[in-house]
């Protein structure tokens, strides 16, 4: 896009600018459409697994239900409570929303289609899940409010614990791709199950770690079955309780980002991005970002479909599972996939030294220097 | 543009130090301490390390910052008594800040007159052609310096022990126990009995 600018006639800095701001521009608004018509989907789903019609007053089939909400919503009264602390209450849920927006910076929706196509994107993405803590925490812990804090309590130990099994579960992902970069993941899994399926998923060694990957991501959003920051018979409505208007809103907002930012990351990750579900060129004919985006519903179909299923967890086995059950599963498995590694791929004689593009340091008269020894300055 | 990216987190990382310190309230200097780390992970975007930026988000940010948020939080701290203290530890900070700064001048010291092979002598790092710093990192930690890494990693898991292990209890009361293996190995055949007693003679249970 930045070359587009400068055919306009900017200089490459400003053209650079313009770019990236027509990029986020691009990505936050179809984000915030999808979101509110994500919830109105959300509530259509579990009302029909309940028996129930859902919302179907506001536009044709209800369809323009949150955005209703969102209207009522805004034109509530801020009540900040008195013995609040101001400052934080307030920034707790801009963090939250702003957080769960950030992370969309690194999402590939097609080859080449992605904002900001660095090499530690995987990193980042972790970062940034790790961040969303700290709304929660705060607005919490600013509310000056018991139920509140003991939601926030809730949050903080629960998404610490399931973050370090993802962490592991990452691992196993990057050790078969053999990069960070999402784009470069999603190219790897081209062919992967047995030169056709498109996707790790379609591995031995991998299928576990995506249903561990998946209920570890929901509870890393917090849905059900892990919902007990929102424990509405135990906790009122958790760190919310405090929370009016645009502030609630915000906070409504995030945490379907987040859920649709989790939703994506299964399908970069293991169910091959962009891709189609088989290697098989008429199926190419279909536009990437297609597959993405209907991959990435089906997900957000299983979440919807859990939470009208799934009972509520109790807190102890929460924990139980995350660090009992998960950490164990997780840990062997990083052993178990290099172990494999190195078995199968890297004793063959061509990975015995990687390409220069990749690593390695080409000397002057062209040949490529492998392991240690060359890649010393 | 890069000198702006710089000056604008350099001195925001200073002053959310400066306002750790200063802040009156504990829950706010570990939200300015926060901010000052992502700022430090900001600078390290700009020398091209975002491989250690990423790290410091991931390790400081979202895990140790969170436990210092959690203590804190549900310690109430009373700041005006710790405050007490400040003139009889102040020899003691002002020791340990000298000590820093004696080191951090040795260390810069010795890196401009060559003596460390970290780079080169005039403060820029030599970049490897083509490389990421994560395959630059991997092939020193786990080439060169594999002992020495390895090594690292079993003392952090001694250490871990240890401290599971000293505050390990094991559960005195019974009840609230759930061994959930035992009760999914549960069938309703040994779980209910169905007896017709005779009239009169009740069940013994």
């Amino acid at each position: 896009m930045t070359d587009f600018f400068i055919s306009l006639g900017m200089d490459a800095t400003w053209a650079f600018f313009v770019a990236s701001l027509c990029g986020v521009l691009l990505i936050a608004f179809p984000l915030m459409l999808a979101v509110a018509l994500i919830i109105y989907t959300d509530r259509k789903i579990w009302a029909a697994i309940n028996l129930r019609r859902g919302p179907n007053v506001v536009g044709p089939f209800g369809i323009l239900q949150s955005f209703a909400d969102g209207l009522k919503v805004f034109l509530q009264e801020t009540i900040i409570p008195s013995a609040a602390n101001k400052g934080i209450f307030i920034l707790a849920p801009i963090i939250t929303f702003t957080v769960a927006l950030l992370a969309w910076a690194v999402i590939p929706f097609d080859a080449g289609v992605v904002l900001s196509d660095i090499n530690v994107g995987l990193l980042y993405i972790l970062a940034i899940s790790s961040l969303s803590v700290y709304g929660v925490t705060m607005a919490g812990w600013a509310s000056n409010s018991k139920y509140p804090f003991f939601s926030a309590m809730r949050a903080a130990a629960q998404m610490i614990s399931y973050e370090v099994s993802i962490g592991f579960i990452l691992v196993c992902v990057v050790l078969y791709a053999g990069t960070f970069n999402l784009s470069a993941i999603v190219e790897a899994q081209r062919g992967h199950g047995l030169g056709f399926v498109n996707g790790y998923y379609f591995n031995l060694l991998l299928f576990p770690m995506w249903v561990v990957f998946f209920i570890s991501s929901l509870a890393e959003t917090q849905r059900v079955p892990f919902d007990l920051t929102e424990a509405e018979s135990e906790l009122v409505a958790g760190y919310q309780t405090e929370y009016s208007s645009m502030a609630f809103a915000l906070f409504w907002l995030g945490e379907y980002a987040n859920i649709l930012l989790m939703c994506s990351l299964n399908t970069l990750l293991f169910f091959g991005g962009w891709l189609p579900p088989v290697d098989w060129a008429p199926l190419y004919w279909v536009p990437g970002i297609i597959w993405f985006l209907l991959k990435t519903f089906f997900f957000f179909f299983m979440f919807s479909w859990v939470m009208a299923t799934v009972p509520r967890y109790r807190y102890d086995q929460l924990m139980r599972l995350g660090w009992k059950v998960f950490l164990p599963m997780s840990l062997i498995f990083v052993v178990l996939i290099s172990g494999w590694l190195m078995l199968t791929r890297y004793d063959e004689p061509e990975y015995d030294c990687v390409p220069a593009s990749t690593a390695g340091t080409v000397t002057t008269d062209g040949t490529v220097l492998c392991g240690p020894e060359g890649n010393l300055p | 543009m890069t000198v702006f990216a710089f000056y604008l987190f350099a001195a925001l990382m200073i002053a959310s130090g400066a306002l750790t310190i200063f802040a009156r309230n504990p829950v706010h200097s570990v939200l300015w301490l926060i901010l000052a780390f992502f700022n430090a992970a900001g600078l390290m975007v700009i020398v091209g390390a975002e491989f250690l930026a990423m790290l410091l988000v991931v390790v400081y940010v979202g895990a140790v910052a969170v436990l210092f948020l959690f203590v804190v939080m549900m310690l109430n701290i009373d700041f005006a008594e710790m405050r007490a203290g400040f003139m009889k530890n102040a020899p003691l900070g002002v020791a340990i800040a000298v000590i820093l700064l004696a080191e951090l001048v040795l260390g810069v010291g010795a890196y401009r007159a060559g003596a460390l092979d970290l780079g080169t002598p005039d403060g820029s790092a030599a970049p490897l052609v083509g490389e990421s710093n994560i395959e630059s990192l991997g092939a020193l930690l786990y080439g060169n310096y594999l002992f020495l890494f390895e090594s690292a990693g079993i003392i952090l898991l001694v250490a871990m022990i240890g401290a599971i292990v000293l505050t390990h209890r094991a559960p005195t009361n019974p009840r609230g126990h759930q061994n959930i293996a035992k009760q999914n190995a549960r069938n309703p055949k040994e779980a209910t009995n169905n007896v017709s007693p005779e009239v009169g003679k009740g069940v013994e249970l």
